[in-house]
């Protein structure tokens, strides 16, 4: 079979279905939708065949791709699966289907537009991830812009413009910042050796002097930080989440955050390794205040989706840790984390817009005892919540639990030889798990417990679609919480290839391109 | 057959069963399905105890379940491990756990939400199974935030009532503290030993060469979460408040098993604090400490629960006093002991409860004795046990434990001693004070209570009879003894055995007069307590509002907890710095915008232009400086 067809085939099914939905009659909406739940489903079919002929013992790329895209730059069309983004894509391809089954009845206005940007996102998020050249990563990266920008800023809340703006406002500046710096990587290289390459192979056999290092490091890093989010660089999040349609934040915590933390492990610190050792005391702090703050935050919120938008910034927080951490377990973990936060976080949000699209509120005062009131909803969302505190038996135990383990096993040696800051931080990430419990359980106390209390009363029970899709959320995330093993061989070559890449000592003393 | 799994999995199976299907198909297959596996995995764990008796018992069972996880050469398995300690553990969570799903059957008869009961009563027994068969600390870790979840969710089952609810959370919270603590020397032990299993940790460090790694930090860190999950001081003040849920939830979580985790970690990782004299004596103050302090407020409750929710509390403080002077088999002994007739207790304070159709407070009964003569004579045996009185099981285990704190030849001492002897005199006087105002006085009942009081069914009454000749002839079963190839017994150090009988005796004569004072007191009625009370003033409030440590923590914890997240991080953090600065650029750019071009007003274009137009300026100062 020929391999690399059908990871082409995955990453460009969706442009063939916005053209079909271009193609469809105007108005026919349940068609629109079909065929976008057809083909996500589809998608995932086929992602699931990748998955499971991914081969966890061979190192590098599988199913790759690789043709000149611009042949004068040396830009590759150049894409691949490897051990960091096998999960990825899969995480992605998995949310696709619950992602358009989930807007069916929330979504009425513009529905053919809406599920054009909904493929068009899909594509760009898988995208970036398989992408193994850095121009092509680049354009990936920029192009989820525009339908993330149109889904907020049409079928978004009152205040949308707000929140639209301050999203691109971030997010632009942040990409700006990347492309002076990758520009600048390719132009230095050119410079020393001729060639022209935006292959990640070819970038991570570059050499740098430290002090490059850092300044590129440091452009690449505002970049991906305020993606992840991490604190200070977070406030367009909430804002974004509030005003975004259900579809946008399912989309927005399952997949798009992500792609600030995969661009840390598979360019930013493999590129920079001596820079990201350097910094790693800082990146490590940033870490565990996003944990910290995010939880602080997420404790004083009076609208739901606030509450799980700082929670997201809470766990992006150990994902970065366990990345920062350098250690097997920790890396893994990360990675797991990763995943988790991606059901999770997707899950509880989809459940927000199921108890919206009842009420009509997302304000936590609003509500009581819906356990009483709306019994299936009430347990799949105390599910999810013990999910996001991280209980054992679920995936947020395995993520958490991992990168914890991993930043506590590189610390403890440093602490050991003297210097005590990663020992605190790990301490103080630790008792994170703390105020995780804290805001969750607040949360879901208010909610579902007490007297029962919600507007727009009376109104049904989860119906069998949305049933069906949190049953399958919560399938995986006790599939992933109770047998991690399965998804953590396929990661274990990428995770130690990434740790080998930021281990080795990267720098040139006398390189011709060093400071004057 | 792997039967340890198959211990494990039953409940699980009772679990989903109930939990999916039980609303569906009626009371007596939730009965059938939520008694009955409970009750098969008791008879598995007696056929694991005899295999195990009958290799000599020193050969444990050991079964790998599954690999959860694998990090190069070190992996993290799903194993069981079975040896004498476990089969005690198993045979009392299967055993104890068992009867009181039979008597829920009577006590939850009425409660709509029948089958969400069973569910979770089976959900919390499947997660105690892993805790105390887990071969490693990561099972046991599952088990111990499972539990936790358990709790949480039958402590707030009747989630209507808000309190209720709250009181769930603040056990999952406060447990979640001391299990920060327990991931820490989960962490600390896998870096040094690079393995979680537990028989592997004691022989690391009862080897010759110890391990690179302070005994007593592993120690410490491992019992803060055992201070949690056992309501030591400081992490004890959930346990009064998870009185809230139903009372046979209390006698099995909240009495003979899940707060006695915190013990069984302990012990089971006695190669740790055989090595930890510093952990130790930490672990023997903060003991005492709860014993007297919790002793001391039980005194003053009114609330039958209350009372016995101290108990509790004083009692697992016993316990850890004992492992804090190496007595490990002794603390499992008062484990044993305890499950029985605190069972007992709680079980007869819920015929209580029920006979009186929902009333707690004991100042509303009185003249019980007569009405409802099973639930008294049962009450009795166990409150006679729980004072020490002998031959019934606690006289054996806390005269046991009372003998070690003196003379342990580690970490014993006659200061320890007399706090566990005060205390002692405390339980006896207050747990009489309890038999007397509840069964023995004249009845303070309202005439209408008083008309509907009756003796509880069969499946109640009879869990009660079994429970009470259990708290009576369970102390000459010697533990200690038993368990001395997993625990090693204790040793009392000099030449203080001749101290043996005469403490022996003091502590008879303690429980007496514990018994006496409470017949002087309270014999009659509440009036000479009210009296007490009245000239003791200050002490009586004090004692009845628990030291006011809820009220310390919200003002020291919570509130500033809140304050900072709301008005520090919320307000100036993301409100003024990190809004106000990005506003102002954008405020800027607005009127720089308006100056530059009339078209464009301050609009996202004009924003990304600037931001091209900077991030061009450092490509090109880049390109100079590179």
């Amino acid at each position: 079979m020929a391999d690399s067809t059908l990871l082409n085939l995955v990453l460009w099914l969706p442009v063939l279905g916005m053209a079909g939905i271009a193609v469809l009659p105007k108005g026919n909406d349940s068609a629109v939708r079909s065929l976008s739940l057809v083909l996500m489903l589809v998608q995932l079919a086929l992602t699931a065949v990748l998955y499971l002929h991914f081969d966890p013992n061979v190192s590098g790329l599988q199913f790759a791709t690789r043709r000149p895209w611009i042949a004068a730059w040396g830009v590759d069309y150049s894409i691949g699966l490897d051990g960091i983004n096998v999960l990825l894509v899969a995480l992605t391809a998995f949310l696709g289907p619950l992602v358009v089954a989930g807007a069916f009845s929330a979504i009425q206005k513009d529905v053919k537009l809406f599920y054009a940007m909904v493929l068009f996102i899909q594509f760009a998020m898988l995208g970036t991830f398989v992408a193994q050249d850095l121009f092509l990563f680049y354009v990936f990266w920029e192009a989820m812009l525009i339908p993330m920008f149109l889904i907020i800023g049409i079928w978004g809340g009152e205040r949308r413009i707000y929140a639209t703006l301050k999203f691109v406002l971030y997010t632009a500046f942040g990409s700006i910042l990347m492309l002076a710096a990758l520009i600048y990587l390719v132009y230095s290289m050119h410079r020393t050796n001729g060639a022209m390459s935006f292959g990640f192979t070819a970038l991570y056999a570059k050499s740098l002097p430290l002090e490059t290092q850092m300044w590129l490091l440091a452009a690449f890093a505002l970049s991906f930080a305020i993606k992840v989010p991490m604190v200070p660089l977070h406030t367009w999040l909430p804002d974004a989440h509030v005003e975004a349609p259900t579809t946008g934040s399912v989309i927005l915590a399952g997949v798009l955050l992500k792609m600030g933390t995969y661009g840390f492990m598979k360019l930013g610190f493999p590129l920079f390794p001596d820079a990201t050792r350097a910094f790693a005391p800082a990146l490590m702090t940033l870490s565990v205040i996003s944990i910290v703050y995010g939880a602080c935050l997420a404790l004083v919120q009076t609208d739901i989706k606030k509450v799980i938008a700082y929670s997201s910034i809470s766990h992006l927080g150990y994902v970065m840790l366990g990345l920062v951490s350098l250690d097997l377990v920790g890396i893994q973990g990360a990675i797991l984390q990763m995943v988790s936060h991606g059901l999770v976080a997707g899950g509880l949000f989809l459940m927000v817009g199921m108890i919206y699209e009842r009420c009509h509120t997302r304000d936590i005062a609003a509500y009581g005892g819906l356990a009483k009131l709306l019994p299936v909803f009430s347990v799949f969302f105390t599910i999810l919540t013990l999910a996001s505190i991280g209980l054992p038996t679920t995936s947020g135990f395995a993520g958490e639990f991992m990168a914890l383990l991993g930043a506590f096993n590189a610390a403890w040696p440093l602490h050991e030889a003297g210097y005590n800051l990663p020992l605190v931080l790990a301490v103080v990430a630790v008792s994170g798990v703390v105020l995780g419990a804290l805001y969750m359980l607040w949360l879901a106390q208010r909610m579902l417990f007490g007297p029962v209390k919600a507007p727009h009363q009376p109104f049904p029970d989860l119906n069998a679609r949305e049933r069906t899709i949190l049953i399958v959320l919560v399938a995986a995330i006790f599939a992933i919480g109770l047998y991690p093993q399965e998804p953590l061989r396929k990661t274990e070559l990428g995770a130690r290839e990434y740790q080998q890449l930021v281990l080795r000592t990267h720098t040139t003393a006398n390189h011709p391109e060093s400071d004057e | 057959m792997n039967l340890l799994t198959v211990i494990v999995i039953l409940p699980l199976v009772g679990f989903l069963l109930n939990g999916l299907l039980g609303p569906r198909l009626g009371k007596p297959f939730v009965s059938a399905v939520g008694c009955g596996l409970p009750i098969l995995a008791f008879l598995a764990a007696v056929r694991c105890f005899l295999l195990v008796q009958g290799s000599g018992g020193e050969q444990p069972l050991v079964e790998v379940a599954y690999n959860w996880a694998t990090f190069g050469d070190r992996s993290f398995d799903i194993a069981f491990y079975f040896d004498r300690l476990s089969a005690v553990m198993t045979l009392i969570v299967t055993g104890v756990g068992s009867l009181i799903h039979v008597y829920s059957t009577g006590y939850m008869k009425d409660d709509p939400s029948y089958a969400r009961y069973f569910a979770y009563l089976n959900l919390f027994l499947f997660f105690m199974l892993l805790l105390v068969l887990g071969r490693s600390l990561l099972v046991c870790f599952v088990g111990w935030e499972g539990v936790g979840l358990a709790s949480y969710l039958l402590i707030g089952f009747w989630f209507e009532d808000p309190e209720k609810a709250a009181a769930g959370k603040k056990a999952f919270i406060t447990n979640r503290v001391g299990d920060a603590g327990f991931l820490l020397g989960l962490f600390l032990i896998y870096h040094t030993l690079g393995t979680l299993e537990m028989d592997r940790i004691n022989s690391a460090f009862l080897a010759p060469t110890l391990p690179a790694v302070s005994a007593s930090l592993v120690g410490i860190l491992l019992f803060i979460g055992a201070c949690g999950k056992s309501a030591q001081i400081p992490l004890h003040v959930w346990l009064p408040d998870a009185m809230a849920g139903p009372t046979p939830v209390s006698a099995l979580i909240h009495a003979a098993t899940m707060v006695t985790a915190g013990v069984y970690l302990v012990a089971r990782l006695n190669g740790i604090y055989q090595h930890a004299p510093e952990a130790s004596h930490v672990i023997a103050i903060v003991g005492a400490a709860t014993a007297f302090f919790a002793a001391s407020v039980a005194v003053v409750q009114t609330d039958i629960k209350k009372v016995l929710a101290y108990s509790t509390l004083s009692q697992l403080g016993y316990m850890f006093v004992a492992l804090g002077v190496g007595a490990y088999g002794v603390a499992v002994f008062h484990l044993y002991t305890h499950a029985f007739f605190k069972a007992c207790l709680f079980l007869g304070a819920g015929s209580v409860i029920h006979a009186l159709g929902g009333e707690q407070d004991i100042r509303k009964m009185g003249g019980l004795a007569k009405k409802i003569p099973i639930t008294f004579v049962t009450f009795a045996v166990a409150t006679a046990a729980i004072a020490g009185i002998p031959p019934l099981a606690g006289f054996f285990s806390k005269d046991e434990i009372l003998w070690f704190a003196f003379s342990s030849a580690t970490g014993g001492s006659p200061l320890l001693w007399a706090i566990g002897s005060i205390t002692a005199l405390m339980t006896s006087f207050y747990m009489f004070r309890l038999l007397w105002l509840t069964f023995l006085t004249p009845s303070r009942m309202s005439q209408e209570v008083e008309h509907h009081v009756h003796e509880s069914p069969l499946n109640m009454s009879g869990v009660l009879i079994v429970l009470a000749v259990l708290s009576a002839v369970g102390g000459f079963v010697k533990i200690p003894d038993f368990l001395e190839h997993v625990l090693p017994l204790a040793r009392a150090g000099g030449e203080l055995e001749h101290f043996e009988m005469p403490l022996l005796v003091f502590s008879v004569i303690v429980a007496l007069t514990g018994l006496a004072g409470a017949i002087m007191v309270y014999g009659k009625g509440l009036a000479k307590g009210e009296v007490l009370a009245a000239r003791f003033q200050g002490l009586h409030r004090l004692l009845s509002n628990k030291y006011y440590v809820d009220e310390i923590y919200e003002a020291c914890l919570y509130r500033p907890l809140h304050w900072v997240s709301d008005r520090i991080f919320l307000g100036v953090g993301d409100r003024f710095l990190i809004d106000g600065s990005l506003n102002g650029m954008a405020a800027l750019a607005q009127r720089a915008a308006g100056r530059l071009s009339r078209v464009e007003t301050g609009s996202l274009q004009f924003y990304v232009l600037l931001a091209v137009g900077g991030a061009a300026g450092c490509l090109i100062w880049m390109w100079r400086h590179g």
